[in-house]
């Protein structure tokens, strides 16, 4: 490219009057290996830039997906845990109705045993009263 | 949003993010974590990501805010200031030696530049950023981008002339 338009390119370059694509053309020039020796001095400037670009950011970023994990994980711990709620009730209530019905078969038993005893002696009222009635016939 | 939708969109301007950093933490250690933390972060809203029109815009204002933090917190008292990033296969190269030593001095003056005029050159220069995605960025006016840049540019200049006309180093 011609000189003096590398100049008039610079001189609008230190005001930040240049567009980027001009500023592509100073660094191409600026990255030959001779320039004018007035120019030499810019020549770092350039070519830092355009070095400076090249640095590339190498390390690993863990990006964590193990947040998602534990959501679900949560999620399954709670479920297990309000099913073994309800049925563990529902059991104990099982059991403890089970228990009522043998103690009231025991009460049960217990009563009939009472009223058998309780007939028995009924029987001998029968007995006084046949005497009773035979008293009554023979009068 | 998977994870390898996560890292093509990622992908393209993590490079950005980093030397964005570097530029304004120095140290190559102090870059790498917190465009690291700016990746994570990032992954971590990637439910929403998608409602942004610009994720690079967005990714590069966060790295920039969080730099700034960073240097302004107490934690930055125990920032290196480390100018050994540099390969050390030096041969004994004369022209090597001189290209190593300007990308060095280059490197110094930037540093010393102030914070917002570091940026927007980073931004122009290196990065190629157009005005408007830079305004957008900075969250300045395109004027002051522009006077900004110019300052920068002109500083850069004289410390070079300066160095150039006494031949040091």
């Amino acid at each position: 490219m011609a000189l003096d338009n590398i100049e008039k390119l610079l001189e609008k370059y230190f005001e930040a009057n240049t567009t980027v694509a001009e500023e592509e053309k100073l660094r191409e020039y600026f990255a030959q290996e001779s320039v004018p020796a007035h120019l030499e001095p810019y020549k770092p400037m350039f070519n830092y830039f355009s070095n400076a670009k090249e640095e590339r950011f190498t390390k690993q970023v863990p990006l964590k997906t193990r947040s998602n994990l534990y959501k679900w994980i949560s999620v399954a711990a709670v479920a297990v845990l309000t099913f073994g709620i309800y049925f563990g009730n529902e059991y104990q209530e099982r059991r403890k109705a089970e228990y009522a019905y043998q103690e009231t078969k025991k009460a049960f038993e217990l009563l009939a045993e009472n009223f058998g005893r309780g007939t028995e002696k009924v029987a001998y009222l029968k007995e006084f009263e046949e005497a009773k009635q035979k008293i009554y016939n023979n009068n | 949003m998977k994870q390898s939708e996560f890292l093509n969109v990622v992908m393209p301007f993590k490079d950005k993010l980093y030397r964005l950093a570097k530029r304004l933490l120095v140290s190559r250690e102090e870059a790498e974590d917190a465009t690291q933390e700016i990746l994570m972060k990032l992954w971590s809203k990637n439910e929403t990501m998608t409602e942004y029109k610009n994720v690079e815009a967005f990714a590069m204002t966060m790295t920039k805010n969080f730099c700034l933090d960073r240097l302004k917190s107490k934690q930055a008292g125990n920032l290196k200031l480390v100018h050994s990033n540099y390969s050390d296969e030096t041969t004994s190269l004369q022209r090597q030696l001189e290209a190593e030593d300007s990308v060095q001095w280059m490197e110094r003056i930037m540093q010393e530049l102030p914070e917002q005029q570091k940026m927007v050159l980073q931004l122009r220069d290196v990065e190629q950023y157009e005005f408007e995605e830079i305004c957008e960025l900075m969250d300045m006016k395109p004027t002051a981008v522009r006077v900004a840049l110019s300052r920068a540019r002109k500083t850069v200049r004289e410390e070079l002339i300066k160095k150039h006309s006494y031949g040091i180093g």
